[in-house]
């Protein structure tokens, strides 16, 4: 379904603050793959993910999503493939918009729009019972202004919109982080709920190592713009928080790292 | 307070026609989220073609078409300074701004006035407002469906129906998504340096109709007309939004409050005129104004913090 390879992405190049963010990326998902992303700050985690959502182009390397070669693509041509959901909650929604309009705009993610009616009354009824679906109490407020929502209910907002139109790649990135963990814990059950329910290929960005082995049938720890450690199936299930970081010091020859990223 | 009076209802026209020009302004400023300066110069260019087409024998309808035809290449202009060039915003507006001028002077023949003739009656019937229709109507020589204010007033209305329309479709809803959010619209597959070329194209189109009527309305185009004409759209806008944002929700009500707001400050200025200004520091009352206006909103944020109780057992 994802096929990254060698993907390189050096930013500011050529200064004082020139970063080498992406080191030859390599990483191919399988149809229905949930793969959890982990890592210390600066590890290229994000960067990872933006490299595929395409908020720019890489410097070398490819990208396919499901047979397409998307290496060259802008960000909003590859929206089709794409659902998102970003750790700011502000970022995934239209706030001055409703959030009837929110929903009508994802429902038509990458397809071209019309001079037909925004919204139709038939969408209505169906978000209005996806949101009842929810639990957050939203669907009352179809019509209210999604900027008077909390981080936790736009989160939830936005993992709905990214699943309207079943993406072949759901990207979330550290989207719980930003939340008190009693919300966290809800979305990420949520986003559980969701990638089961339209068996999506997922990556997801985590700082917390519990929640990345806990999710997902694969992990992979990144460090220096590269991928580490990569874990999956039966192997994944019997790893515990004190094995993971053994393996990190291991393989970056460090202690120091232990509580970089314990911290982060 | 006679001539405040019997100025009143030329005030109203213009502010009316101001208005078609403060809804232009109200879809970059407050859909796209772009301070667009253009509409100085494309207030000016709206009138300038129409006037040209106008007076060499074209048709009403026709030359006021090309007006705003006129006017959404240079918000096309802008549009393309801003997404492909990728120059801010502001600059980009300034710069095709600055361009107009000369452009709007040879549309004129390097003429920095040219006016309709209108002291036969033939051409003056051809024309959908006139000054002198608000004064005919009033003697009686001409039907009251030709005074100014029914005439624009329907015209709003009818333009307002059609943005509302189409800011409801798929499209509409795209283009003010991208005000809203560039990152979520572009998540959702909108290309968003396309729908904010079509918006600044959309207001400067409104912005030239605007200029197109009021060379109509004063008979002539002429090169200073345009400027300023942003100050006076973001006072509309923002006298509209402070009087009626409690009482309009719907967008068209929104939009009938920017026109309403051009009204009132044509009223306004009218009056202070009455008062005895000279009109020479209009620019500078006007600019004045603007500032207080856009001032007003963070001084209520920072300084005048609403009352809540502190301390005390509350709701947790």
């Amino acid at each position: 379904m994802l096929e990254i390879q060698e993907i390189w992405k050096t930013f500011n190049a050529g200064t004082v603050n020139e970063k080498q963010a992406l080191r030859g990326v390599s990483l191919t998902l399988r149809d229905g793959d949930f793969c959890t992303v982990i890592g210390g700050n600066g590890a290229g985690k994000s960067t990872m993910l933006n490299a595929v959502a395409g908020t720019w182009t890489v410097d070398g390397g490819s990208i396919q999503i499901g047979g397409v070669d998307v290496t060259r693509l802008p960000e909003y041509k590859r929206a089709p493939y794409i659902g998102r959901v970003f750790q700011d909650p502000m970022l995934g929604t239209a706030p001055t918009m409703q959030i009837l309009e929110n929903l009508a705009l994802a429902a038509r993610r990458g397809q071209r729009r019309k001079l037909t009616w925004g919204v139709t009354r038939a969408e209505k009824e169906r978000y209005q019972a996806m949101l009842k679906n929810l639990d957050l109490g939203l669907e009352d407020r179809l019509t209210s202004k999604v900027g008077l929502l909390s981080g936790g209910q736009r989160q939830a907002l936005t993992l709905l919109m990214a699943s309207l139109r079943k993406p072949k790649l759901l990207l979330l990135d550290e989207h719980t982080a930003a939340l008190d963990p009693k919300t966290a814990a809800k979305v990420l059950e949520l986003s559980d709920r969701i990638v089961a329910e339209n068996g999506l290929t997922t990556m997801m960005v985590t700082h917390n190592m519990k929640d990345a082995i806990a999710h997902g049938n694969r992990l992979i720890m990144m460090y220096e713009g590269r991928i580490v450690i990569d874990v999956s199936g039966e192997e994944k299930k019997k790893l515990t928080v004190p094995q993971l970081l053994e393996l990190f010091s291991k393989v970056s020859g460090s202690d120091e790292a232990d509580d970089k990223l314990l911290l982060s | 307070m006679l001539n405040f009076i019997n100025a009143l209802p030329g005030a109203v026209s213009q502010g009316l026609i101001w208005g078609i020009m403060a809804i232009g302004v109200y879809i970059t400023y407050k859909l796209l989220d772009i301070a667009d300066l253009t509409v100085d110069g494309s207030f000016c260019t709206g009138a300038a073609v129409f006037v040209m087409f106008f007076t060499t024998g074209t048709g009403l309808w026709p030359a006021m078409l090309a007006a705003v035809l006129a006017g959404m290449l240079a918000g096309l202009v802008t549009g393309v300074f801003h997404t492909f060039c990728g120059i801010p915003a502001i600059l980009s507006g300034i710069l095709t701004q600055l361009g107009l001028w000369s452009i709007n002077l040879a549309i004129m023949g390097m003429k920095s006035t040219v006016a309709i003739n209108v002291t036969t009656g033939e051409m003056l019937d051809k024309l959908l407002v006139s000054l002198r229709f608000v004064q005919d109507v009033a003697k009686g020589i001409r039907p009251f469906y030709r005074h100014p204010i029914l005439v624009i007033g329907m015209f709003t209305i009818l333009l307002i129906a059609v943005l509302y329309w189409f800011f409801g479709t798929e499209l509409g809803c795209a283009l003010r998504a991208t005000g809203s959010n560039q990152n979520m619209a572009r998540a959702q597959g909108i290309n968003t340096d396309f729908t904010k070329v079509l918006g600044l194209m959309i207001s400067n189109g409104l912005v030239a109709l605007s200029g197109a009527l009021l060379a109509q309305f004063n008979s002539a185009s002429e090169i200073n007309m345009g400027r300023g004409a942003i100050v006076i759209g973001l006072a509309a806008v923002i006298i509209g939004q402070v009087l009626f944002s409690r009482l309009f929700h719907n967008f068209a009500l929104k939009l009938l409050a920017v026109s309403i707001g051009a009204i009132l400050y044509y009223i306004v200025i009218q009056a202070v005129l009455a008062m005895g200004l000279n009109a020479n520091y209009l620019k500078l009352l006007s600019a004045a104004v603007v500032a207080l206006f856009l001032s007003i909103p963070y001084w209520k944020s920072k300084y005048f913090h609403v009352r809540v109780k502190t301390g005390g057992a509350g709701h947790a």
